[in-house]
């Protein structure tokens, strides 16, 4: 029982990195309605920045992590302007090939600046394990736990009672609708992937903390799907929930079928098992909104 | 001398024709000579080029009547043409003859394709595309756990086809193999679309649900349009294990998916001739950049290194270039071009 819960326990962290990396993903469909396959390169990228910055350039973590949500910051803006911009109104398809496109020239920058060994941060945090329900875990653990709920509910707020927010579901509802009450619409674009790439890269330096970071910290983007399709693709809550729910079901469904089944990396394929799943019974999510046709 | 200037139909019948014009079968004729007799002049390299071009073609070809003409998005494309060569591999080693190997691939890779298209039924636009991404990521776990028949993570030995008592043990006597199967499928494909099933085909992708008021069924369309692009891709795949004799999983990750997906929109979106462009264009890419890397590497000793690195991002690059600058691909270029050299000394 004691393994199931330790499993559990694991799943949540990753579950919370999950949490993180979808809720960009959603910020970007909110108000763009752009799927992004490049999410998790952005988590590379911005892990990356921060590597180099603390350990290349030898500043203060603070600083760094700081610097590196800056760069981010920047970086959404030029995907933004030069990528996603001239591909308004194009095709779902076309949109979805564009930001397949990005995550393979962003994997290669990496890979010529980082190698495709695996990195690892300095320890920023204390190394014992703090005691909870009778086991050990990480201080790291708990740090990623806490900063992914504590961006969900600053997100949440953000979107419910700012200005800026506001606007930015009324692009989301309705573009033409938003534009002629004097939302500009392209400036709500860069926006939403601006604030996309820095959850996306605060993801990532959680990560680093914990793993160490290599090439491959992409493929994290497509563990987002069965994340967002379960909390619906346009909700914040579904995706901060469907992220924790993926993280621990993956653990506990891997360490189930490793004791029962002699099945290894079954974890690789749990999330998109039950991503199948969801899409056959409940295709809108938990709390997704319904799309309604009528003729 | 009075002569059409241009290509005028008067009947249906003969809009719908392959070959619209005398011009197109003599040089489409041309053509296959000379792409017969070009082994003869080419090194074992250049012909295993294309036979990579011709397995990519049928790849690309079988995507584009699914997401190109049916609109249905398919990121499992690449599974899918595993299963094919998964299939062919495990059916030659139990002895089964080459022309009984090929179909029986195809048909079982339909069969799981079809499966895999169920959720067509509810899904569509990105919904589907996911769908099918987790079919991608569930088949390569099949391929690589299911050691009774896949071999598992060390792979599957296959033998050289064999045709009564013919072997195909030579790059260049693959090559014609692989291009009559290809000319098949390129002619399966563009004879699909000019019968009923084609035209229900671009009305599911144009408006679904104008499309089913006029009496199209929408879910057995659907299936039937994952059913052929999948038995396409199963021979494609089959052939691809017949050709490179060894299959292990890695070969048919989700970035054989993207670049089925990368060739259709470079070539062109719901056109036969684009498929084969984008497939000859992605086939080519990777080889012309080992070309550079091996000529820059005489000059500056550290580029070519670099270069190898940026294959996958200059692959990302042209993708996102092509997206931006020419999102109707390369077969609305070649049509542009056509239609300025018909006018040509006499533009408007």
């Amino acid at each position: 029982m004691e393994y199931y819960l330790q499993l559990f326990i694991s799943g949540l962290v990753v579950g919370s990195i999950y949490s993180l990396v979808a809720l960009g993903f959603v910020i970007i469909y909110k108000a763009t309605k752009v799927v992004n396959f490049a999410q998790g390169e952005l988590v590379m990228v911005g892990a990356y920045v921060c590597f180099a910055l603390t350990v290349q350039a030898q500043l203060p973590f603070l600083v760094a992590f700081l610097m590196t949500l800056a760069f981010s910051f920047v970086l959404g803006i030029v995907i933004e302007r030069l990528i996603l911009r001239p591909m308004i109104g194009e095709p779902i398809i076309s949109v979805v090939m564009v930001t397949i496109g990005l995550s393979s020239v962003l994997k290669s920058l990496v890979q010529l600046f980082w190698g495709t060994q695996i990195q690892v941060f300095p320890p920023v945090l204390p190394q014992e394990p703090v005691m909870i329900a009778g086991l050990p875990v990480a201080p790291v653990y708990l740090a990623a736990f806490a900063l992914s709920v504590i961006l969900f509910l600053i997100f949440s707020a953000f979107f419910k009672y700012s200005r800026l927010g506001i606007s930015m579901r009324a692009t989301a509802f309705d573009q033409q609708a938003a534009a002629s009450m004097g939302i500009g619409i392209k400036n709500i674009f860069a926006l939403s992937w601006c604030i996309a790439a820095m959850v996306s890269s605060i993801g990532g330096v959680i990560l680093g903390n914990i793993n160490g970071i290599n090439a491959q910290l992409g493929h994290l983007g497509l563990k987002v799907f069965p994340a967002v399709i379960l909390g619906g693709l346009d909700s914040l809550l579904g995706a901060a929930l469907g992220g924790l729910i993926v993280g621990v079901l993956e653990n506990v469904c891997d360490g189930a079928a490793k004791e029962f089944l002699g099945l290894g990396g079954f974890k690789d394929v749990a999330a998109f098992i039950l991503l199948v799943v969801i899409l056959m019974i409940k295709p809108y999510g938990l709390f997704g909104a319904r799309e309604i046709e009528r003729v | 001398m009075h002569g059409q200037c241009g290509l005028f139909f008067r009947t249906y019948a003969g809009e719908a024709r392959i070959f619209p014009s005398r011009f197109l079968m003599v040089s489409m004729g041309l053509f296959g000579a000379v792409l017969c007799l070009a082994p003869l002049a080419m090194n074992n390299y250049l012909i295993s080029i294309l036979c990579l071009i011709n397995i990519a073609v049928i790849g690309a070809v079988s995507l584009n009547l699914l997401t190109g003409f049916c609109g249905q998005i398919s990121l499992g494309h690449g599974a899918f043409f595993g299963v094919g060569a998964y299939a062919a591999a495990y059916l030659a080693s139990l002895g089964l003859p080459f022309l009984a190997v090929l179909p029986a691939a195809g048909l079982v890779t339909a069969a799981v394709g079809m499966f895999f298209g169920l959720p067509s039924l509810r899904l569509k636009g990105i919904y589907l595309a996911i769908a099918t991404l987790a079919a991608q990521l569930i088949l390569e776990y099949v391929f690589l756990h299911w050691d009774a028949v896949t071999g598992g993570s060390s792979g599957m030995a296959v033998d050289h086809p064999e045709m009564f008592g013919f072997s195909f043990d030579t790059d260049a006597k693959m090559f014609y193999l692989t291009l009559a199967v290809a000319a098949l499928c390129v002619l399966c494909v563009r004879n699909v679309m000019r019968t009923r099933l084609g035209r229900a085909f671009v009305a599911i992708r144009d408006h679904h649900l104008s499309a089913e008021i006029v009496g199209v069924d929408l879910f057995a369309y659907k299936l039937r349009a994952f059913g052929i692009s999948s038995f396409l891709a199963g021979v494609g795949g089959a052939l691809w294990a017949f050709y490179t004799m060894y299959i292990t999983p890695e070969q048919f990750g989700i970035g054989l998916s993207v670049s089925y997906l990368a060739m259709i929109i470079i070539g062109g979106l719901g056109s036969v001739l684009g498929g084969v462009f984008g497939a000859v264009f992605i086939t080519i890419l990777p080889e012309f950049l080992n070309f550079l890397a091996h000529h820059a590497g005489a000059f500056f000793t550290d580029i070519s290194g670099a270069l190898l690195a940026m294959k996958e991002g200059v692959f990302g690059l042209v993708l996102v270039l092509f997206l931006i600058f020419e999102p109707e691909g390369l077969a609305n270029r070649w049509r542009l071009m056509k239609a300025y050299w018909k006018l040509y000394p006499f533009a408007h």
